[in-house]
């Protein structure tokens, strides 16, 4: 795959407050790509100096081969949708769209075919006289969307745009920001906070936290193998467990000899130990390797969301049965759902 | 009984002690005696006369001239200004408020007299270009008051989805900020009319020249024989012009009403 964007030991600072810190990144062509992090870590920040909002301290943008740090954002071939659509109100939706065609000076009857045709994309035909405070939120952001593709940018960035949604409206724009992306080839960098969001709609997810990024991957590497705390804790729910590795794929937590599939550690080195809270099986108490006692459960639907307290430690188990509170709860794991972290060198001391 | 009589009554005394001055000037606009205490039956000849009185009718349009420039150039500043505060940080805009305030709270007389002095200091000759730049001076206040807050009501990206959609500084700017704070703008420049063609206190100090609008020839004629009751007349067009205009815009923005304004 070709690289399209790359950033340079990118640096930024507001008022001696580092935001980006050194950070370099890879987009490939055609690549959906997410941002992911806790809210004022800098991805808001990351896209405007993609999109050339904002300028960088230090650092290169490179697009397409070539060094775009300091173009103006109206000389780069990518265009934005904004975190709050950012629509002009003073036109309708045909103007809202055709506005970057005719900076361009496209001609009239070309104009209207393309306005015609992201409308349709967005699943918004004949919606062309309308006025955008006529609106709903979903369809502004549909027309945001719109305004930005008709100018076939080569990459699009999306700043949280189902932020302001439903949850059943942006399960389905997902879905069609998917099928978008698909259609038109193009590169989406996507912004959000929504780790599942993050998780299903992306071919690479990149997780920030204080500007400086925890880890790349794809979705299933994210989740099956976070590479620190930070990100088994923001990517879903996790119970992390100090531990220590005794060779040959053992690993010992809970004063309990585990099997596991990590090799990549010294013998007798202490690290931390990942298990998701649906990895556990909950067995007979004879078969079990851990016991602890039912402090609380939770309904959610598909599944029960038991407290368990295992030698005074509290863990977070997902299981399809109920447990009585109060009972004592068997649990194994099995070696391919162990997942071992290293322990930061501070930390170790 | 006595209590909503009396009401009425206060009320009915208090509307015709503001329009009665009124009233009296469009009775002497049509009063065929240049004395204002007699009577001597209706004429229509001052209402030509403001054309033909050389001194009064130059007044009335420099009047205009100097209300139309002062509008214009304070419109066209106070957007800039507008922008940049809006711009700035929060530390400073406080203080920058106050600045821009101040000639809003000052007393006119006060404004008058500083100016006066600045362009003695500098050297100025007195006359139109003086009279003009006081105008500005303190027209350009309202004008940033009132686009302000319209700035701030407009989307914080909406400048950068323009440059995002290729429109170079100025390009967003014009079109896209501009005609977002319009109604602020049109607001600003209506103030600013207003209070320019109001004017007397400030126009009074920083003329000269024998250069003067209509509230200063009004002055430097009152009780004298080159009184021309012409001025009369001028005002009472002035009255019924306004009136007009407001009855038009009543009708336009009445909820119902047949011509609603469009964006
Ligand atoms: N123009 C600015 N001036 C000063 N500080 C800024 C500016 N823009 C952003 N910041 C700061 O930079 C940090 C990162 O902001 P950014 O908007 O990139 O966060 P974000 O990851 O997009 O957060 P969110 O998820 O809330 O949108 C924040 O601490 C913010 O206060
Ligand atoms: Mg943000």
């Amino acid at each position: 795959m070709k690289k399209l964007i790359e950033l340079h030991h990118i640096n930024k600072s507001f008022d001696d407050q580092v935001i980006l810190d050194d950070f370099n990144l890879y987009i490939n062509e055609n690549e959906f790509i997410t941002l992911v992090g806790p809210s004022g870590c800098g991805k808001t920040t990351l896209l405007r100096i993609i999109g050339g909002l904002e300028s960088v301290d230090e650092g290169q943008v490179i697009f397409d081969g070539k060094d775009i740090t300091k173009l103006e954002p109206n000389e780069r071939t990518i265009n934005t949708v904004f975190q709050k659509y950012a629509l002009f109100p003073h036109l309708n939706v045909y103007e809202n769209i055709a506005f970057g065609l005719r900076l361009k000076k496209v001609n009239e009857k070309e104009i209207e075919e393309l306005v015609k045709w992201s409308l349709k994309l967005v699943n918004l035909n004949n919606y062309e006289d309308r006025k955008i405070d006529s609106l709903s939120g979903g369809q502004q952001q549909r027309v945001a969307i719109a305004r930005a593709i008709v100018n076939k940018p080569k990459v699009l960035l999306l700043d949280e745009p189902l932020g302001a949604l439903d949850l059943k409206l942006r399960q389905n724009m997902q879905y069609e920001l998917k099928e978008l992306q698909k259609k038109l080839h193009i590169t989406f960098i996507f912004v959000t906070h929504d780790q599942e969001e993050a998780l299903s709609m992306s071919d690479t997810v990149v997780v920030m936290n204080s500007g400086l990024i925890q880890q790349i991957g794809t979705p299933e590497d994210i989740y099956n193998e976070p590479k620190n705390r930070f990100v088994a804790n923001f990517i879903g729910e996790s119970n992390i467990i100090r531990g220590k590795y005794l060779g040959d794929k053992l690993v010992e937590f809970e004063n309990v000899v585990f099997e596991c599939v990590d090799t990549n550690f010294e013998k007798d080195e202490i690290c931390d130990v990942v298990i998701r809270p649906e990895d556990f099986d909950v067995v007979s108490l004879d078969k079990a390797k851990l016991i602890g006692i039912v402090t609380d459960k939770v309904f959610k639907g598909v599944h029960y969301e038991l407290c368990v307290d295992i030698n005074g430690k509290e863990y977070i188990v997902h299981t399809y049965e109920e447990a009585e509170i109060n009972s004592q709860l068997g649990l194994a794991i099995d070696p391919f759902e162990i997942h071992l972290m290293k322990v930061p060198q501070i930390e170790k001391a | 009984m006595i209590k909503k009589f009396l009401t009425t009554l206060i009320l009915i005394i208090g509307i015709l002690l503001l329009y009665i001055p009124i009233l009296i000037i469009m009775l002497l606009s049509f009063n065929n005696s240049q004395r204002p205490y007699e009577f001597n039956g209706l004429t229509f000849k001052w209402y030509t006369q403001i054309f033909s009185d050389n001194s009064l009718f130059s007044a009335i349009i420099n009047s205009w001239s100097i209300a139309i420039c002062a509008t214009i150039i304070a419109t066209i500043l106070g957007i800039f200004i507008a922008l940049a505060i809006n711009r700035m940080k929060q530390k400073y805009k406080p203080f920058v408020m106050f600045l821009n305030n101040m000639p809003i709270l000052n007393a006119d007389i006060v404004t008058g007299v500083s100016l006066m002095i600045i362009f003695t200091l500098l050297g100025f000759t007195f006359g139109r270009f003086t009279m003009l730049l006081a105008h500005i001076f303190f027209c350009i206040p309202f004008v940033v008051l009132s686009i302000l807050p319209r700035l701030k009501q407009l989307d914080n990206n909406a400048y950068d989805a323009a440059r995002d959609l290729g429109c170079t500084h100025m390009q967003a700017i014009r079109k896209v900020i501009i005609p977002g704070i319009k109604i602020g703008i049109l607001t600003g420049a209506l103030i600013a009319f207003t209070m320019s063609i109001d004017d007397f206190i400030i126009s009074y100090y920083t003329t000269g020249e024998g250069f003067s609008n209509f509230s200063t020839w009004i002055y430097s004629r009152l009780n004298r024989r080159t009184f021309n009751p012409a001025a009369y007349a001028y005002n009472s067009i002035i009255t019924i012009g306004s009136l007009l205009i407001l009855i038009y815009i009543n009708i336009g923005i009445r909820p119902g009403g047949k011509k609603i304004e469009k964006n």
